[in-house]
């Protein structure tokens, strides 16, 4: 069975590459602390899954210090000229459209039909990760056919990979970093704490309120944890169920979708969902690593507004 | 009430910009050394959350791929096509395609879109493209509000269409959730109820997307009324006003 170990191999070379194409570049003052950094990465994606977990502990910790204390400088330097990218451009045309819009066809295609793949009764490609594998097939294919329609040197894509990765530099860990995190404030019950408190101080004694407290809850503990969907099982367990459903008798489907909703509002305005906010601030390479989220403050907090009224007028009707 | 100190410490560092690594680092071993573990079960936890989420990071394999096309003039192209369509402008342009993110979204195809794949080499070159046939060369700080407000659009497009769909991963958790404590609700119900709030998420971005291309045009728009708006640009959100026509 094809499952996420084999793309794992794969990502894994890639860094391996750019860790490479960083440290034979003598022009790049930093470039033992970037070999250093992406090197360590690929080397969690190639063996992590047979070290004992304090290793790849220390593993990360080592990332961390290089990236923070020895630090990673800036991205590297263009390959081709302003003027060699738009001649470029004249003579492939809308060609250059093909590989780019390959990635999500065969991704869209991959995780339609690797699904229920099987020889023999046995899933072919592991069928909990059909997405993940797709993209990774699809990078793959899409590679091949931009190398066999540009005739571009064996190297370039290597290349190129260095450059963009060390222009996202350390923001690219920062989203699994993250996830880990979250993993241990699960472990030691963050959550628990924070609903008693919200339980403790605030008057819940109207429906009106309760709504807002569930909507803004979600919103601000999403902000806190970077995720909505680790702030819907403790504000819905803490507020939802015992206020807005036993109490109040709100419905509690409009409830639950309502307040999902209201926790996406804060994902837009954290820094803590680096994914959405901080990787892209980094990939677009904006001074301001808050800028996409400023961007969408104004559209978070009025549509967190339109969320409660829509779930007050709601949730006790149907 | 100490195993909330991990939450401080990432709210301090974020405040103070501290390399958000080394917070998030710091953090998680604050939050575990509160809540009884040793430091040697602290980084163990560490490193098998990490090793577990890898997947996270697999988008970043569409880089080699992405700087190939981009070394061969992608983003040229993508600039040089809406050129070509005269009444495309930035807000139009991030419009469109928040409208084809939540659509798409709502039929379950996240995977269309991306900041790594789509809006780095597409859609961010396209929304300043547009910019750039009206008004020529534009200022850095313009460039950079029109690459957030791309970056934009695909979060609020996806996060505001995705719940639409009946098999997607929020409301799976929705359904486990609710089945826990007794209540069964269909995905189908959990969806319709989704309908509004995607509805209300369009139309409240579309007006600031139309306020942001009133902004661009007061600010950059007129050619010899250039140096009498300057002025105006300093308002710190897209949001101000919308007088200019």
């Amino acid at each position: 069975m094809i499952g996420l170990d084999a793309v794992y191999v794969l990502m894994g070379l890639m860094l391996a590459g750019v860790a490479y194409v960083n440290l034979m570049d003598r022009t790049d003052a930093k470039r033992y602390n970037k070999t250093a950094f992406w090197g360590l990465w690929a080397v969690t994606f190639l063996f992590s899954s047979h070290l004992p977990d304090f290793v790849n502990g220390c593993l990360i910790i080592a990332m961390v210090l290089v990236s923070s204390i020895g630090g990673l400088g800036r991205g590297g330097p263009e390959a081709a000229t302003r003027e060699e990218r738009a001649a470029s451009a004249r003579r492939w045309g809308n060609k250059l459209f093909i590989p780019a819009l390959l990635i999500p066809a065969v991704t869209l295609l991959g995780t339609t039909f690797f699904k229920d793949w099987r020889v023999h009764g046995v899933a072919v490609v592991d069928p909990s990760q059909v997405t993940v594998i797709s993209l990774g097939l699809a990078t793959v294919v899409a590679l091949a056919v931009g190398m066999a329609l540009l005739r571009a040197p064996a190297m370039a894509p290597v290349v190129e990979a260095r450059r963009l990765m060390d222009s996202v530099g350390w923001a690219a860990v920062l989203p699994q970093m993250l996830a880990a995190l979250g993993a241990l404030f699960a472990l030691a019950g963050v959550g628990n704490v924070v609903s008693t408190l919200v339980n403790r101080w605030i008057p819940l004694d109207t429906a009106f309120v309760v709504v807002v407290t569930y909507a803004v809850g979600m919103a601000l503990f999403t902000i806190v944890m970077g995720n909505a969907f680790a702030a819907f099982p403790v504000m819905t367990a803490g507020i939802g169920l015992p206020l807005i459903v036993t109490r109040f008798g709100g419905d509690p489907a409009i409830m639950a979708s309502i307040g999902m909703l209201s926790g996406y509002c804060g994902t837009l305005m954290t820094p803590m969902a680096a994914n959405f906010n901080i990787v892209p601030a980094a990939l677009l390479e904006l001074p301001d690593e808050n800028a996409v989220i400023k961007v969408q403050i104004p559209t978070g907090i009025i549509l967190l507004a339109v969320n409660i009224l829509l779930m007050y007028y709601l949730v006790f009707r149907y | 009430m100490l195993t909330l100190l991990g939450v401080l410490v990432v709210v301090i560092g974020f405040a103070l910009r501290l390399n958000a690594l080394l917070v998030v680092t710091v953090a998680g071993i604050v939050t575990g050394l509160a809540g009884g573990l040793s430091l040697h079960a602290v980084i163990a936890e560490f490193g098998k959350a990490f090793t577990m989420n890898r997947y996270v990071a697999i988008v970043w394999m569409v880089l080699p791929v992405i700087g190939l096309l981009e070394r061969s003039g992608l983003k040229e192209r993508a600039r040089d096509m809406i050129a070509r369509i005269h009444v495309a402008t930035t807000g139009r342009v991030l419009m469109a395609y928040l409208a084809l993110r939540q659509i798409t979204a709502a039929l379950g195809l996240t995977s269309l879109g991306g900041h790594p794949q789509m809006v780095r080499p597409l859609l961010a070159p396209m929304a300043e493209g547009a910019a750039e046939t009206r008004y020529g060369e534009l200022p850095e700080k313009t460039r950079h509000l029109i690459r957030a407000n791309a970056a934009a659009v695909d979060n609020i497009g996806v996060f505001f269409g995705e719940d639409i769909f009946i098999a997607i991963g929020s409301i799976l958790l929705i359904k486990g959730f609710l089945a826990q404590s007794g209540i069964n609700v269909a995905p189908t119900t959990l969806a319709k109820w989704a309908v509004p709030t995607a509805l209300s998420a369009f139309v409240v971005h579309s007006i600031r997307l139309v306020l942001f291309d009133r902004k661009l045009k007061r600010e950059l728009g007129g050619g010899a009324a250039r140096g009498a708006t300057v002025r105006l640009s300093d308002s710190p959100t897209g949001l101000s006003g919308g007088e200019a026509e």
